[in-house]
């Protein structure tokens, strides 16, 4: 069962849709299981002055999107990176434990969006970052 | 209260009031058990064997035909099971098809695990079997053909009397799994030669946990539940009188009005409209149909996503998407009918029943079109 959060989040979802000429882009996930989740970064200054999403899932995939948006929106890329699953879980009033794969996959989106911004300005992005490639379709 | 458009009838239906008027007695004055010798023990006896000879007459079976169960899922499992241990001498080689229920499915996994043998037969894009290959997968040693008479999740009817022709012929069991078509198309066990068919209440305005199995008469097949010898010593445990009272006047009534035309005209209209949908696909057999069934694949959307919008506007439907399914794979409907997972993950079911108006299919179509393009605008797989 959803918490009033999710089905709220779901309902209207914040921050749909794709930048224009945003600062980076970060894809996870893949349609055979599923559920992928896109994330555009507008960046500047190292802060995430705005960010949308575009996600193709189930319930919880479209508000755990619709919530790590929020969740970044204003942080540093610092402060972004510190944003967990957990985080977005808890922000959310839980998910049902079969749909936790989706608030991972979330976070994953986000650093894979990083990762987009730091390698286009020829940063080694694996310090900051700290991606271990163990994620599926990571962008790192 | 909000409209409430319930196209999920394929997962379980409303109580029917033929169904709610026989049951309510047995619960009210007549509550005896029918084990009982006085009046209203009696009474509830004679209900149950009125039931039964309803089921018969429904089935074209007769009634020392018919045994009561708690379930559709018991009543495979006491088929095949039971079957499999009346046959163990003779072979231990089990026939069904792809897209069998999990009641079905699961059960001859589990006979699997105790070394029979199984042969699953693949499906058309259709849903359907392979005659040919169904013959040539009979053996010397196979004992059961298990195949559905209509399938649950792409409403494609499969060719139960050619099955059982060759079931006969070959002198091997015919189990079929009819809980989706009783009710919603004409049935005839001997027209199909089936030896075992499995119907359920629920499916056809009965009540949840109550079933029936027909077994040909002859078929001594050893009972799955023992106990204080009901039923004739095949199924043990006190009668659900109501529920039995229940499935067998919703049963007797549905039949009554076969052949649901007029449901098959809205399925098709469903389908029509829905069709216009660009990227969308019917599942299943587009002529061999249910008449209360229209399924569909929505490319680069997702199912629960679907079901959750559509729940907003007040409209039941069903997925067979890994997310709907609590699973990581989609249905294995979808799989074994050729769908690749990305599409099977869009897949919506909708199922009628004759409460449904033909206010109500605009609206869906209207609804439904709404929310498939809301999603696409949200997908990242979605190009125009």
């Amino acid at each position: 069962m959803y918490s009033d959060k999710v089905m709220e989040h779901f309902a209207n979802p914040r921050n749909v849709g794709e930048l224009e000429s945003p600062s980076a882009v970060g894809e996870v996930g893949n349609a055979k299981c599923g559920d992928i989740m896109k994330i555009f970064l507008k960046i500047e200054d190292d802060v995430i002055t705005d960010v949308s999403f575009k996600t193709f899932g189930c319930g919880a995939a479209v508000a755990t999107s619709s919530m790590a948006t929020e969740l970044v929106k204003g942080k540093t890329l610092k402060e972004a990176l510190n944003i967990t699953n957990k985080a977005v879980t808890e922000a959310l009033d839980g998910l049902p434990s079969e749909k936790l794969h989706c608030s991972v996959l979330a976070e994953q989106a986000i650093r894979a969006a990083i990762t987009d911004y730091y390698k286009q300005k020829a940063i080694d992005p694996l310090p900051i970052v700290g991606c271990d490639l163990k994620c599926d379709g990571c962008a790192g | 209260m909000e409209r409430l458009i319930y196209l999920d009838n394929a997962a379980t239906t409303r109580v029917s009031s033929v169904a709610l008027d026989a049951m309510l007695p047995f619960l009210k004055d007549r509550y005896g058990n029918p084990s009982s010798v006085y009046s209203v023990g009696r009474d509830a006896k004679k209900a149950i064997e009125d039931a039964r000879s309803k089921v018969a007459n429904a089935l074209g079976a007769e009634p020392e035909e018919i045994y009561f169960t708690g379930s559709g899922t018991e009543s495979n499992n006491w088929a095949l099971k039971s079957a499999a241990e009346l046959l163990k001498g003779k072979g231990k080689h089990i026939i069904t098809s792809a897209i069998e229920h999990p009641a079905v499915q699961n059960t001859l996994k589990y006979l699997e695990s105790l070394g029979y043998e199984i042969t699953t037969l693949a499906v058309s894009q259709n849903g359907q079997i392979s005659l040919t290959d169904l013959e040539r997968s009979v053996r010397s040693d196979t004992i059961i053909i298990s195949i559905m008479t209509a399938n649950n999740e792409i409403g494609t009817i499969l060719p139960a009397a050619e099955i059982g022709k060759i079931a006969k012929a070959n002198g091997v069991l015919f189990h079929t799994d009819a809980v989706q078509a009783a009710g919603s198309i004409p049935i005839d066990v001997g027209e199909i030669n089936a030896d075992m068919l499995t119907i359920s209440g629920h499916k056809l305005g009965g009540i949840k946990g109550v079933g029936a199995l027909y077994i040909k008469k002859g078929i001594k097949l050893p009972p799955l539940i023992h106990g204080g010898g009901q039923e004739r010593g095949e199924r043990s445990g006190t009668e659900n009188v109501a529920g039995i009272a229940a499935l067998a006047a919703a049963l007797e009534y549905k039949v009554s009005r076969l052949p649901l035309t007029d449901i098959a005209k809205k399925r098709d209209r469903l389908i029509t409209e829905l069709l216009k949908i660009p990227k969308s696909a019917l599942t299943g057999d587009p002529i061999n149909r249910l008449p209360g069934i229209a399924s569909f694949v929505f490319e680069a959307i997702e199912g629960e996503s679907m079901l959750l919008m559509l729940d907003h506007f007040g409209i039941c439907a069903s997925s067979g998407s890994a997310c709907s399914s609590g699973s990581l794979d989609p249905s294995h409907v979808l799989l074994a009918i050729g769908l690749p997972h990305e599409i099977a993950h869009g897949s919506l079911r909708l199922s009628l029943s004759d409460e449904i108006t033909d206010d109500d299919i605009d609206y869906v179509v209207e609804k439904l079109t709404d929310v498939v393009s809301k999603l696409r605008k949200m997908s990242p797989v979605w190009h125009e």
